[in-house]
């Protein structure tokens, strides 16, 4: 919508369409709680924010993207305030900010903890007011249309009639967000299936960084559900069986009673899941029916700054779990979260491409690196979405029309639907054993740490489950509101994207960020100072090469947290 | 040539009349017609109703008191046939149930006030019991004065 | 408690069926689990015809809106054990919406009516971002924020008679969303969204049967909202009569100050 919004301020005569999968306001980007960060405060600094941002990606973001985003973020964070977002404030009525993990200083603008909620809404809201701008709901992206070298639109499914049908644009932004679901334990939606990955490198687009998935150290059991990192940035305390705050065990600095920046709880979220991993190995973590947990303590807040700073983290205890965290330990575990890989793209959010850009999770430009800092992906959505909403419209300012070919392929998808799926009987696999079995070989083979033989038997499964999928069976055989074909359709990009993440994870031999190998567990700057490229050949295969990470300001270093870190960034 | 997408429109124009086709795209939506007795159907919407009627117990008072008025204007012998004929056990049973229905209407209206006024003092919502609480206060204050007053001997 | 329980679910395949019937079905009775949980075993296990919307699964995108045993609720916050002593738990799509298929209701109105009251945020003047944020204190914010809560999950239609009886009434979500912009001291738009809303299938639709509020899963009170915006425009009409052309000025700016920049 972002993007939407700013090719329609490039040039009003520009149509512009938005297609979703949901309505607007059901994209996940409305669960987010904690907080977009952007420079506020006069004693913070542009410099200080890109340098938490690319030591937290642990030097696998690009330095040039990142200078360019720390710049934006606060002044797209401001155009929301102008649109109407309600931002908390200060007694005087200047944006509040609050600290986050693995930022030095407090820049973080939040909504109480809806931040991505309110973020949503404003924007939808907005949108509405600009009449070129004609939405598609509830139409489901089947296939990019590719021609002469350029894309030159999509093929949709109308979700409610069934009708397939093309719409040709000029250029295509895809913001379609990660893909959580390919794995079992995930905050995210059920419509995360990395839909917009999986068609960009079906279209020749190269997906790049897939191997780094970020697990959020602290996600209820069984549903998976977040509780947002605002929670540890207001204090809260990591405790083991214990009740010891183990965090102190793994090079994060020394407890204190108050939250110290990029210190024990609010150090990054990989170290922190992988410190949990390791407390699990050593038995101190508390087995319940849905797998180890340890426990977020924040009852030391009290029931008014939790109901003021934390009110969405007590309602999501008190109705999932059945525990109010004014008075009780909330049970918490590592659960995946974003995605730092995605689609390919420039700084100004194009995809190579001619006509293809991506913005947002779906995208890697890379400004998250090899982990994302809290805080930093609803800004991202911002920036980059307005960078290659105004690069798209740029571009479709003089392309030709679509001519008879493009068409064709349409005819082509629309028949290969049927085919395969709508008029197919006698599959004999189910979606949701498919879809149960992908993600249970994912975890193994590509969890919080990872090794060649897991890594290389996941390969396997996977190529196995492909296999399988082309025998997949549907009950729904009809046109109108079909979810069960929607369903197989999502497994099928899952099951691409699952594949380009393991394979990324196989080459990468090193230890980086949220990629953790326990048979290479050193950081390798000489060989590995590059990103992931996964292009899938046309007979299915999977090709990695390598492209070095753009530095400008920041030569590799140690990634410090805990007491020393704050030394570290004064030397900058 | 600008979009692709099949509108209504371009079936029409088109000049189809395929049948199957028109059936397969356009699904037929099912609209389900509200009965006359939606009212009926739930508690809450029952006491709604209720509550909205319990305004004709306020006019069956007001005609009550014209009527004695008229009957006051009309001397003494009026005036007793209009009491006897509020002592009748029909008109007593009304005028109980009008009572109840004007109870429950006050009561209503006092709790609902709040909602459509909300005040706040040093900057936070006061709660809306507090809001209704006064009216209740003053209620049972005038009643009890306006009993003493027609309870005291001369 | 038991470890099965059933299940009756509306089912509709247009053109096939004339009107929606039910089927059961019956699933295992797992205290964690949400009536959602069970609609998801159905599909994945036993029928995967099951059509109906869910996303996020923790109450705030507002896609899993459904009628429980006769009451508008998110399936995904709404626990199947909470049922355990009916005999059945009957599931049927958000009532007064035209219904697409089995679960799933025909939003398209809902979203024009949305449209309708100008949810955005209405200025006079623009000025330039340099100029920094509009001040906002917290107990400006207070004003409107609850009404800015809203997930437009539309319970709050399938609850209000007047939606069901009318099918032009705009509705609780777009009235309380218009009153969360109105409030806003950054907003100057007022007047404009009065014009709209001052109508018989605006505010004056509304009876205040309160069934809204009561159905909210977010506590947004649009019923207080109309109301109060009732009283904003009855006063607004009453000044009209009184000054008619001192009245040029939004009610929004003789209310308090307009937004002063840093």
């Amino acid at each position: 919508m972002r993007a939407a919004i700013a090719a329609a301020e490039v040039n009003p005569k520009l149509s512009i369409a938005v297609v979703s999968k949901v309505y607007p306001m059901r994209s996940h980007t409305v669960s987010a709680e904690g907080g977009a960060a952007g420079v506020a405060k006069p004693d913070d600094s542009l410099d200080e924010h890109a340098y938490d941002t690319i030591s937290g990606g642990d030097w696998m973001c690009d330095q040039d993207a990142v200078e360019a985003f720390v710049k934006e973020a606060p002044l797209e964070l401001l155009q929301l305030e102008r649109w109407g977002c309600p931002w908390n404030r200060e007694p005087d009525g200047h944006i509040a900010v609050r600290a986050f993990g693995g930022m030095t200083n407090r820049r973080t603008w939040f909504a109480a903890d809806k931040t991505g909620f309110h973020m949503l809404h404003t924007l939808f809201q907005t949108t509405l007011r600009y009449q070129p701008i004609t939405r598609y709901d509830e139409y489901f992206v089947t296939r990019l249309l590719v021609d002469d070298g350029r894309v030159q639109g999509v093929v949709a499914i109308e979700i409610m009639s069934g009708k397939i049908q093309a719409i040709t644009a000029k250029a295509v932004i895809l913001c379609t967000g990660g893909c959580g679901r390919v794995f079992p334990f995930t905050t995210n939606a059920n419509i995360k299936n990395g839909d917009g990955m999986a068609l960009a490198q079906r279209a020749g687009a190269p997906l790049k960084d897939m191997e780094y998935l970020q697990y959020h150290p602290t996600g209820l059991p069984f549903t998976g559900i977040l509780i947002t990192e605002a929670a540890r940035a207001e204090g809260g305390y990591m405790l083991n069986k214990d009740g010891y705050r183990y965090l102190q065990d793994y090079d994060l600095g020394t407890p204190q009673a108050k939250p110290v920046l990029r210190s024990m709880e609010l150090g990054p979220r990989d170290r922190l899941s992988q410190a949990f991993v390791k407390e699990d190995q050593k038995g101190r973590t508390i087995p319940t029916e849905y797998g180890s947990v340890v426990h977020l303590d924040l009852r030391h807040l009290g029931e008014k700054v939790i109901n003021a700073k934390l009110p969405f983290v007590r309602e999501l205890c008190m109705k999932y779990e059945n525990i109010d965290p004014v008075k009780e330990l909330i049970p918490v575990r590592p659960v995946v979260h974003y995605m730092m890989g995605g689609v390919s793209t420039d700084i100004h959010g194009a995809t190579p491409i001619a006509g293809l850009y991506a913005a947002g999770e779906v995208a890697c430009v890379s400004i998250n690196g090899a982990n994302r800092l809290g805080s930093n992906s609803l800004p991202e959505c911002l920036v980059f979405g307005a960078r290659a909403g105004r690069a798209a419209a740029e571009f479709a300012i003089g392309q030709k029309e679509p001519n008879g070919s493009v068409l064709a392929q349409a005819t082509d998808e629309l028949l290969r639907l049927e085919k395969q799926y709508l008029f197919k009987t006698g599959g004999r696999e189910r979606i949701a054993t498919l879809r149960e079995e992908m993600q249970k070989t994912v975890e193994a083979g590509a969890g919080i740490y990872r090794h060649e033989s897991s890594l290389k038997q996941a390969i396997q499964t996977l190529g196995e489950l492909q296999e399988r999928f082309k025998n997949v069976g549907l009950d729904d055989h009809g046109r109108t509101f079909n979810t069960e074909l929607v369903s197989a359709l999502e497994l099928g990009f899952m099951l691409d994207v699952a594949q380009s993440i393991v394979e990324c994870a196989l080459h990468r031999t090193e230890s980086r960020g949220a990629h953790q190998r326990t048979d290479f567990p050193a950081r390798d700057d000489l060989k590995f100072l590059a990103h992931s490229l996964v292009r899938r050949n046309p007979d299915g295969s999977l090709k990695v090469k390598y492209l070095p990470v753009t530095i400008t300001r920041w030569p590799p270093g140690e990634r410090k947290y805990g007491a020393g870190s704050h030394a570290a960034v004064a030397e900058k | 040539m600008t979009d692709q997408i099949m509108t209504d429109q371009t079936l029409i124009n088109q000049g189809t009349t395929d049948q199957a086709a028109r059936a397969e795209f356009h699904p037929r939506w099912y609209r389900k017609r509200l009965s006359t007795w939606w009212w009926l159907g739930e508690w809450h919407y029952l006491t709604f109703i209720l509550r909205e009627l319990s305004s004709l117990s306020v006019a069956w008072f007001v005609v009550l008191t014209l009527f004695q008025l008229r009957a006051l204007s009309h001397g003494l012998a009026a005036y007793l046939r209009f009491t006897d004929r509020l002592e009748s056990p029909v008109m007593i049973t009304l005028n109980a149930i009008a009572f109840c229905f004007v109870m429950f209407h006050t009561i209503t209206w006092f709790n609902l006030a709040p909602r459509a006024m909300p005040v706040r003092m040093g900057g936070k919502r006061v709660p809306e019991f507090l809001v209704a609480a006064p009216n209740y206060v003053l209620w049972i204050a005038v009643s009890a004065f306006v009993a003493w007053l027609l309870l005291r001997t001369p | 408690m038991a470890d099965k329980i059933v299940l009756e679910i509306a089912r509709y395949t247009p053109d096939r069926d004339q009107e929606p019937s039910f089927q059961s079905f019956e699933v295992p009775l797992r205290k964690e689990w949400v009536v959602l949980d069970a609609l998801n075993y159905i599909k994945d296990k036993v029928d995967g015809t099951l059509t109906y919307r869910w996303s996020c699964r923790m109450g705030i995108c507002g896609s899993c809106g459904m009628m429980v045993n006769g009451e508008p609720k998110l399936t995904c916050a709404t626990f199947l054990s909470s049922y355990a002593k009916n005999a059945t738990v009957r599931v049927e799509p958000l009532r007064y919406f035209p219904v697409i298929r089995d679960l799933v209701t025909a939003l398209s109105d809902f979203l024009v009516k949305l449209q309708k009251v100008k949810p955005w945020l209405i200025r006079r003047d623009q000025p330039p971002l340099s100029a920094g944020e509009f001040l906002q204190t917290p107990q400006q914010l207070d004003l409107y924020k609850q009404f800015s809560m809203c997930i437009n999950c539309t319970l709050c239609y399938s609850a209000c008679p007047v939606v069901g009886l009318d099918e032009e009434f705009v509705g609780p979500a777009a009235l309380a969303l218009a009153q969360r912009y109105n409030l806003d001291n950054r907003d100057q738009g007022a007047a404009e969204r009065l014009v709209t809303l001052a109508h018989p299938d605006g505010i004056w639709g509304c009876t205040f049967v309160g069934e809204c509020t009561r159905v909210c899963p977010k506590h947004v009170d649009p019923a207080g909202a109309i109301q109060q915006y009732k009283l904003t425009a009855a006063l607004d009409w009453v000044k009209s009569f009184i000054l008619p052309r001192g009245h040029e000025d939004t009610p929004q700016e003789s209310a308090h100050d307009g937004p002063n920049y840093d």
